[in-house]
Formats: C-alpha cells, sequence, structure tokens
C-alpha cells in the first residue's frame, strides 16, 4: 500500500469522505477548548492586560498562513515531478485558506497592536512581510483565476509557487534588514516567543493543534470540491462529444 | 543569439516599439511627486531614493508585457521554440534587450531627475550603481512573469499583480542602497546583496521562464 | 533520413483527437494531409514540431530536422521583407536569403514593410522563411491560404524543388498544389475513439 494510491481520485474521495468528519469535529473541539481555556482561564498579562489573550488567534493563524504556502509548494513539486492532479488540486484549495490565515494574523496583529503600541499599523517587519506573503498569495490565485485550462493552469501555478517561495523567503530577509537599517527597530519588537509562560503556552499549544486540524479539514473539503468540479467538466465534455 | 537581440533593439526603437515610454514615464512620476507631497526640499531630499527607485521600477513594468505577447501573437514564438536556439537562451536575449531599452536609460537619466526631488549629493554615484545593479533583476523577474502570463488574453493586469511581489527584494536593497549613499553611511552591504540577486535571477530565472513558456505554447 | 511516425496519438485541450497514426515519409517524398476541420490536422503539426508532448507512440526523426510552418507567419510588422528572412536565416545559422527571395518572387519587394504586404504577400514571405531554415522536413499548415492561382504554382514549384534536392514535406491543405507525386493520407480513419482515456491528459478515468 503505498502512499501514492491517494493520488488516485476516486481512492482520495473515499478516505477523505472518511476522513473529513474526524478532522472537522477533533479541530472544532481543539479550538473550543484551546480558545475557552486561553481566554478564560489565563490571568490577565501585568503588563498587556487582557489584549495578550489575542495571541490565541494570533500565533496559530500566523504559523498556518507560512504553513499553507509550504503545503501549496509541496504539493506543486509533487505535481511537477509525478503528474498527480489531485496533488495540483489540492494546492489550489490551499490558496484561499492561506489568504485567509494571513488576513487573520493581520487583522488580530492590528487589534494588538493598536494598545499595545498606540497604531493600528506599523511598518514592523513581521507585519510588513506578512502583508507581502499575502500579495504572493493574491498572484497566485489570480494565476489559477486566469487561466483556462486546468492543467495548463497547474503548472504555471506550481512554477510560480516555486519561485515565489524563493522570493517570499527573500523578501522576508530584506524586510528585517530594510526595518533596522531605518527605525533602529527595537521599540516596536515583541518578543512574545521569549515571553510567554506555560500559562500562556499550553492553552496556545491546544490552540496551534486546533488550527493545524482547521486547515487539514478545510483543505480536505475544498479538495473535494476541485475534485467534484473537474469531474464535472469532464463529464459535460464526454457528453459534448457522444 | 545575437540576431534576436538586434531584432528586438530594431523593434524596440521603430516606430511603435515604445522605447521611450518607461523614460517619459519616469519623468512625470520625478513631477508628479513634488507636486502631490509639496516643495519642501528637505521631505523631498528624504523620500528621493524610494521615489526614484520606485519610479523605476514601475517604469520597468511598463514594458514588460511586450516581452513575448507580441512575439506569441504574431507566431514567432513557436518559430523560436522550434529554432536551434534553446528556449532559456531566447528568454536571456530578450531579457537583456529590455534591460537595454528600458534599464539602462532609467539608469543614465536618474541622476538627472534626482536633481528634481533634491537628492543630497552624495547619493547620486549611488543611485547609478544600485539601478545598475539592480534594473537587471527588473527585467528578468520581469520577463518569468511575462512568460507565465504568455497565453493570457490582457494579462498586463496579472502580469503586475505576479510581478510586484516578486520586485519587493530588489526595491528594498536598492532603495537602500541610495538612501545610505545620501546619508553618507556605508553602502557595501546591501549593495552587495542587490547584485547577487540580480546574479541569482539572471542565472536562474530564464529556465523557469523558458519552462512556462514552454507549457503557455503547448 | 527518414520521418517515421508510429502509431501516434495527439490531444488538444485535454481530449485525444488522433490515434494510431502511422507513416513514414523518404528523402524526396511529400505527404498530404487531409481531413475535415477539426479532426486534428495543426494538433498533429504542432506534435511533430515538438510543441506539444504526444499522448502516445513515437516520432523520430533527426534532431533540428523539422520546420513548422504555421498559420501564422511569425512577421514583424515594422522589418522590411530582407530584414525578416535575414532574421530567421541567422537564426538558424544559414544564408539563402537572395535565393530565397527570388525563388518567392519578393525580390522586388526586398525593401517593403510587412505592414504593408498584401495578405498573400505576407504568406509569400511566411514560406520564404522556410527556405532560410535549411531544415529537410517542412510541416506546413494550410500554407495556400491568401495565394492567388499564380503563387500556389509558384509555391508547387519550390516544394518541388526542395524534395527533388532530398527534402520532405507533409503538407494539411484542402486545395490541389499540383503535387502529383505527393502520397495523400486521410485523418478521418484516425479520428480517436476515446477521447477521455488519454493518460497523458487531465481526463484519467477517475476524474470521469
Amino acid at each position: 500500500m503505498s502512499l501514492w494510491e491517494y493520488a488516485n481520485p476516486k481512492k482520495f474521495m473515499q478516505t477523505s469522505s472518511w476522513a473529513l468528519p474526524w478532522v472537522a469535529g477533533l479541530s472544532v473541539l481543539a479550538l473550543a477548548g484551546g480558545l475557552i481555556w486561553g481566554f478564560f482561564f489565563t490571568p490577565d498579562d501585568y503588563k498587556q492586560g487582557s489584549t495578550v489573550k489575542i495571541i490565541y488567534l494570533h500565533v496559530p493563524s500566523a504559523m498556518m498562513a507560512i504553513n499553507a504556502w509550504v503545503m501549496m509548494l509541496v504539493a506543486s513539486l509533487i505535481w511537477l515531478v509525478r503528474r498527480h492532479h489531485v496533488s495540483a488540486l489540492a494546492a489550489k484549495a490551499a490558496g484561499p485558506i492561506g489568504l485567509t490565515f494571513t488576513a487573520i494574523a493581520l487583522v488580530t496583529g492590528m487589534l494588538w497592536g493598536q494598545p499595545m503600541w498606540g497604531t493600528w499599523w506599523a511598518w514592523d517587519p513581521r507585519l510588513t512581510s506578512f502583508l507581502i506573503l499575502g500579495l504572493f498569495y493574491l498572484g497566485y490565485m489570480a494565476l489559477w483565476q486566469a487561466v483556462e485550462d486546468p492543467d495548463t493552469a497547474a503548472d504555471l501555478t506550481s512554477v510560480l509557487c516555486m519561485v515565489g517561495s524563493v522570493f517570499a523567503l527573500l523578501s522576508r530577509y530584506a524586510v528585517n534588514f530594510w526595518n533596522q537599517g531605518l527605525h533602529q527597530g527595537a521599540s516596536l519588537s515583541m518578543d512574545k516567543e521569549e515571553n510567554v509562560s506555560d500559562v500562556y503556552w499550553f492553552p496556545l499549544l491546544v490552540c496551534i493543534s486546533g488550527f493545524v486540524l482547521l486547515f487539514v479539514a478545510l483543505v480536505l473539503m475544498r479538495t473535494r470540491t476541485e475534485i467534484r468540479a473537474r469531474r464535472l467538466s469532464a463529464l459535460l465534455a464526454r457528453e459534448r462529444l457522444a | 543569439m545575437i540576431a534576436l537581440l538586434i531584432r528586438d533593439l530594431r523593434l524596440a526603437f521603430r516606430a511603435g516599439g515604445g522605447f521611450g515610454l518607461g523614460l517619459a514615464f519616469f519623468l512625470l512620476v520625478a513631477v508628479l511627486v513634488p507636486l502631490g507631497v509639496g516643495p519642501d526640499s528637505s521631505v523631498l531630499a528624504k523620500i528621493a531614493p524610494g521615489i526614484l527607485w520606485v519610479g523605476a521600477l514601475l517604469a520597468c513594468l511598463l514594458s514588460l508585457d511586450r516581452i513575448f505577447a507580441l512575439d506569441f501573437e504574431d507566431g514567432s514564438l513557436d518559430l523560436l521554440a522550434t529554432s536551434p536556439i534553446p528556449l532559456e537562451g531566447v528568454v536571456a536575449i530578450k531579457a537583456l534587450a529590455h534591460w537595454l531599452v528600458t534599464g539602462l536609460p532609467l539608469t543614465l537619466a536618474a541622476p538627472v531627475l534626482a536633481v528634481l526631488l533634491n537628492l543630497p549629493a552624495p547619493g547620486y554615484l549611488w543611485l547609478v550603481a544600485s539601478l545598475a545593479a539592480g534594473t537587471p533583476a527588473l527585467s528578468v523577474i520581469g520577463a518569468f512573469g511575462a512568460a507565465l502570463t504568455v497565453g493570457i488574453k490582457r494579462g498586463g493586469l496579472l502580469l503586475s499583480l505576479l510581478v510586484l511581489p516578486l520586485y519587493v527584494p530588489t526595491l528594498i536593497f536598492g532603495a537602500e542602497v541610495v538612501k545610505r549613499g545620501a546619508l553618507g553611511m556605508e553602502v557595501g552591504v546591501p549593495l552587495l546583496l542587490l547584485s547577487g540577486i540580480t546574479a541569482g535571477a539572471v542565472a536562474l530565472l530564464p529556465f523557469a521562464a523558458a519552462a512556462a513558456i514552454r507549457v503557455n505554447l503547448r | 533520413m527518414e520521418l517515421v511516425v508510429e502509431n501516434l496519438a495527439v490531444a488538444r485541450g485535454g481530449l485525444t483527437v488522433l490515434e494510431g497514426v502511422s507513416f513514414r515519409l523518404a528523402a524526396g517524398g511529400a505527404l498530404i494531409l487531409r481531413g475535415p476541420n477539426g479532426i486534428g490536422k495543426t494538433t498533429l503539426l504542432r506534435t511533430l514540431a515538438g510543441l506539444q508532448p504526444e499522448v502516445a507512440g513515437s516520432i523520430s526523426a533527426p534532431p533540428e530536422s523539422l520546420t513548422y510552418g504555421a498559420h501564422a507567419d511569425g512577421l514583424k510588422a515594422v522589418l522590411t521583407v530582407e530584414e525578416n528572412l535575414a532574421f530567421w536565416a541567422a537564426i538558424h545559422g544559414v544564408g539563402g536569403v537572395k535565393d530565397a527571395m527570388a525563388q518567392m518572387n519578393l525580390t522586388d519587394l526586398r525593401g517593403r514593410r510587412a505592414a504593408n504586404l498584401s495578405a498573400g504577400q505576407k504568406r509569400r514571405l511566411g514560406l520564404a522563411r522556410l527556405l532560410v531554415t535549411g531544415r529537410p522536413v517542412w510541416l506546413l499548415d494550410e500554407p495556400t491560404v491568401s495565394l492567388d492561382v499564380a503563387s500556389v504554382a509558384l509555391f508547387g514549384a519550390v516544394v518541388r524543388a526542395h524534395l527533388a534536392g532530398g527534402g520532405m514535406a507533409l503538407i494539411a491543405t484542402h486545395i490541389d498544389m499540383g503535387l502529383a507525386e505527393a502520397r495523400v493520407l486521410d485523418l478521418a480513419p484516425f479520428k480517436a475513439k476515446t477521447p477521455m482515456s488519454a493518460g497523458a491528459s487531465g481526463f484519467d478515468e477517475a476524474f470521469a
């Protein structure tokens, strides 16, 4: 039993229809548990007050915004090397989800930043690089939209995803460089990883696992939709020929 | 290969080739920004490096969709793809032609426009150096974007959407060189990073672009 | 020097259009492709030219021996007749621009820009390009479109001279070019019976 069997659309549909409710259910449980624990049963931070609790949305969504891109990259490579259609469709499915996570990370970052830094938006390196990541997602999705032939679109978006990954990484370092160079940035830094104590850390872990499961569930769902749409167009094409 | 370069240059310089449009656009940016920002020369001096780089970048963007789309429409791209020249070479030559027609004139004209924006005197040298080092990357990255969108009708807007995020590192390092240069600071690190991006893009992107063209010709 | 096509299947837009196409073309031979519109003549020629992958079967020809003459002529409107030809000659590393212009009756038009040529003259220029590629196998897609009777005869003579010199031609056309010696291949019997089963295309059985 090889892993590649799941690349067959039929096999994927069977397995995912069985797995989807479990993944979705677990993600709801983890999210509900993690968020309730985090929001109501952790103490306020002595410095940041209750605003610190936005961490439970901000950090996991930021992580998943990056992980979604990595997943897209892996799926694109699989498509380019092995020509499995499910892989290309999964990459397509992940795009809007990744963009949504990026948007959530940005909005929660702004909400957090307003009381903390006194401004809705600062060109902090992290915020800036997420904004740029969002632009990469937009371009990737726009290319999928613009190309009519599905296999051509899959090829082109895969190439874009590979090249884009390199440039997204470069942008990340460029932005770090740029901000230090301008603002001597320390005033706006927020060393959250170092600050977070166990009290916040455990519910955060639960939330992160909830977001991972949510991402998997959404990707499964959207990939199933894409497969059905693809099957529909295949059937229509066959009908036209008959 | 030389024949292709000469043909592309000839096409650009003859009527309707679009040579000079990018330069005119660059000039307009340098005129409009002070009109929008106000005549305060200290403010202009501060934003000049960024405005000049953003202006050059947008001027470069204007002519990108011509790199492959015209050859695609009249069938030349099919014929080039079946010619003895490797498609990677075709991409590299066309990017070079694009740079000679846009990037190089922008680089040479930038000091003149910098006068309009009150760029501090030490910045001029680094403005030219950074554009010379960075605009080739803009052309090659743009050629990659043009290759992705060559089969799409009215793909110009999409092309901008794909290419602009890819321009971010080049823009940041390029403008940083000028900014530091204008302040009389050390510019070695960003200039090296900028050159590194250009070298990497020139070396690798023609392969990705050629792959995209092959997909689009299918 | 031989072009051998065996059991070739070609696809357009993810659907297999032709399958089981086999033929041999030896030096000096010409093959005329016939078939109704949409049967896949252009797709077949583009596949042979290497512009798109074959779905099944094999094409064997010496490397860089084929040149493709498409619907579009690949001309630049702002370049003159001679400049257009000289460009393609330089790309292929061969000469013969003057000779090609003479053969296609373009010498008088050499300094005229392609933008100012009539449709038939453009077509003649596009066909003259074949002569400066130095390649033996010509893949021609409706070469006679917009040519008048005299030009068709002229081009027929050019093709015949090419064949006499050991060249080959594969021509998709509906009109008689006066190539009596050419074999005719009717593509209608090769129309794909199972367009969806194409392994290389998007319609693997699991999707349909």
